[in-house]
């Protein structure tokens, strides 16, 4: 029992900085994951990818200007996502173009000046940083703005999920009976920017987009429906978190990769083990109905 | 706004009446094709009000080469119209106009005031890898009536569950759409127009890759829907078919060959002049001028055909 303790309830009973990871990871993993399993359903999880590598300059511009303070990088990661996620987003609605060659090469502007910006004036140890962020340097600031995005996301996602899955499953019939197909589609990638530049701060540009997508492409090997992906996704990003500090703590890793790498266990898990994953397609075909 | 001289207008009109005034004798008789054989030539007025959708001077296209060309005319309320034609004669494009997916590149659809539209589209872009069980998919046809945020009520599901029964589909509301066959998809998308309760209905080549029972079955459907007093509009590829089922037919080759009365406007020499159009676009062709159209007027539609808003002359609801 004291050694259960010690292990699991300790670390955060003990200390200050692992309650708040924990409670900005869970809250992270509340809005990101279900936003991560619509980008993965709409094909769009290298998207995810590209867009926090957009961010970076607008975060580097804050950084540039102010240091390391948790607002200005915030804004200014927020600006750069719009911008490209608007940018990439018009070109392929109104040009000939796919969305993910727009994105790519929007993001790829956008990663080169971002990483200009951050050679002009800080050191690597600086760009590591802003590229891997610190769950454990998390502070009450952060955690509120964190707090907003989530109650944004959820809000947000709540008003417009009908929209959402209309959009996903038939964009074509949505625009013959409404016109909210395109607000729509700039509304989910306003949420993916917001997500992850949440994420950031925690896990950084790059492991951000991971605790969006590792979750929501595990619960695929799970379940049909929309809804139940969701509810699993965000229950896999809060084991993940929760596995991830633990590790990060009793092993003394850098807990961004460690949340990340959790989700990636659970993630080979389900294709090996999951309802619709390997194991279990194997075993259904020895055996079949009558009809 | 859009304002056409009155005199142009009267000039562009007058011969498409006589013409229609041909059909407004089937607006009675639902399904019973001979009583559509008599012509009846009625007041303009009463055409009118009895239009569900006025094309005028209509002309849609991709680039700058136009797929239907300077389209005028109507589509009475309650008719059931077969349109048929050649690949690339425009059908499909003038269900896109009709729907308002596409834009017109000069001229308008006029939709009657109040008038929904049901879409199924030939190129449907279902998603079927969605996760997503028939009874999500048939349901998105309760939009027109809950909207995005309205709350579906136990009628809805039984609605619902109705119209997959009137497709013959009872009992697959918990089945994934991915293992769905083609024919159930489609029957799957038919309930969705059903629960859709639109006036009118537009249904883009509905019987590809459907078996011979299937087409029975959404013909029956489709004669309810046309005993109900909707419009219904109908590319079909086959003849027999449109012979059998309905009463008028649009021939198109990206203009009207002929219009009207199945019977006369799928004659030997009609279906000729169809056969010769010629499909493909010339890189080349001569511009075409509007011979004093107002075509910026099409401008002023390109927006707001959900409203099916009216304009000096355009129909108004009985």
């Amino acid at each position: 029992m004291d050694l259960l303790y010690s292990l699991f309830i300790a670390p955060f009973a003990d200390f200050g900085f692992m309650q708040r990871a924990l409670i900005g990871s869970l809250m992270l993993s509340l809005g990101a994951c279900p936003v991560g399993v619509f980008l993965m359903l709409r094909r769009m999880s290298l998207s995810g990818d590209a867009m926090a590598h957009a961010i970076l300059p607008g975060a580097a511009a804050g950084f540039l200007f102010y240091g390391l303070e948790i607002l200005p990088m915030t804004i200014g990661g927020l600006i750069a996502g719009i911008i490209v996620a608007l940018g990439a987003g018009a070109v392929s609605r109104f040009t000939i173009q796919r969305e993910d060659a727009s994105m790519a090469a929007f993001y790829l502007i956008s990663l080169a000046i971002g990483v200009l910006m951050v050679s002009i004036r800080g050191s690597s140890v600086d760009l590591m940083h802003v590229l891997f962020g610190t769950v454990l340097a998390l502070n009450n600031e952060a955690l509120a703005l964190i707090g907003g995005i989530v109650a944004v996301t959820l809000v947000s996602l709540a008003i417009f999920w009908r929209a959402l899955v209309a959009e996903c499953l038939d964009p074509l019939f949505l625009r013959s009976v409404s016109r909210l197909g395109s607000p729509v589609h700039f509304i989910f990638l306003g949420l993916v920017v917001l997500n992850l530049v949440g994420g950031f701060q925690a896990l950084g540009t790059l492991l951000s987009v991971g605790l969006m997508m590792l979750p929501a492409a595990a619960a695929r090997f799970w379940t049909a429906r929309v809804e139940p992906m969701c509810v699993l996704a965000v229950l896999i990003g809060f084991a993940s978190c929760i596995a991830g500090l633990l590790l990060s703590y009793h092993a003394s890793l850098p807990s961004g990769p460690a949340i990340i790498l959790s989700a990636g266990v659970v993630y080979f898990a389900s294709i090996l083990f999951g309802t619709r994953g390997v194991l279990r397609a194997r075993i259904v075909h020895h055996r079949h109905r009558t009809a | 706004m859009g304002a056409k001289p009155t005199e142009h207008d009267e000039l562009t009109w007058a011969p498409q009446f006589r013409r229609i005034g041909l059909l407004t004798n089937v607006i009675t008789s639902h399904i019973d094709l001979a009583a559509c054989s008599s012509a009846d030539f009625r007041a303009t007025d009463r055409l009118m009000t009895n239009a569900c959708l006025t094309f005028r001077d209509l002309t849609l296209g991709y680039g700058s080469h136009p797929a239907i060309h300077h389209l005028d005319g109507t589509i009475r309320r309650g008719s059931l119209t077969a349109v048929v034609g050649a690949n690339g004669s425009g059908k499909s494009t003038l269900m896109k106009g009709i729907v308002g997916v596409l834009k017109p590149m000069a001229g308008s659809v006029i939709r009657a005031p109040g008038v929904h539209a049901a879409y199924l589209p030939q190129q449907s872009e279902l998603d079927r890898s969605f996760p997503a069980r028939v009874v999500d998919l048939v349901s998105l046809g309760l939009w027109p009536k809950r909207g995005m945020l309205g709350r579906y009520t136990k009628e809805d599901r039984e609605s619902v569950s109705q119209a997959l029964m009137a497709v013959g589909l009872g009992g697959f509301e918990k089945r994934p759409i991915d293992t769905l066959s083609g024919g159930q998809l489609q029957r799957t998308l038919f309930a969705r127009v059903l629960l859709q309760d639109a006036d009118l209905i537009l249904l883009d080549e509905p019987f590809n890759a459907v078996d011979a029972k299937t087409v029975g079955d959404l013909i029956a459907l489709i004669k309810r829907w046309h005993g109900e007093e909707r419009t219904i509009m109908v590319v079909v590829h086959d003849l027999d078919l449109v012979r059998q089922n309905f009463p008028e037919t649009l021939l198109l080759a990206r203009q009207p060959v002929a219009w009207g009365e199945t019977k006369e406007t799928l004659r030997p020499e009609n279906l000729l002049r169809a056969r010769r159009f010629h499909e493909a676009w010339e890189e080349n062709a001569p511009w075409c001028e509007p011979e004093g159209h107002d075509h910026g007027q099409g401008h002023d539609h390109a927006h707001g055909h959900d409203h099916g808003h009216h304009h000096g002359s355009g129909p108004r609801a009985a």
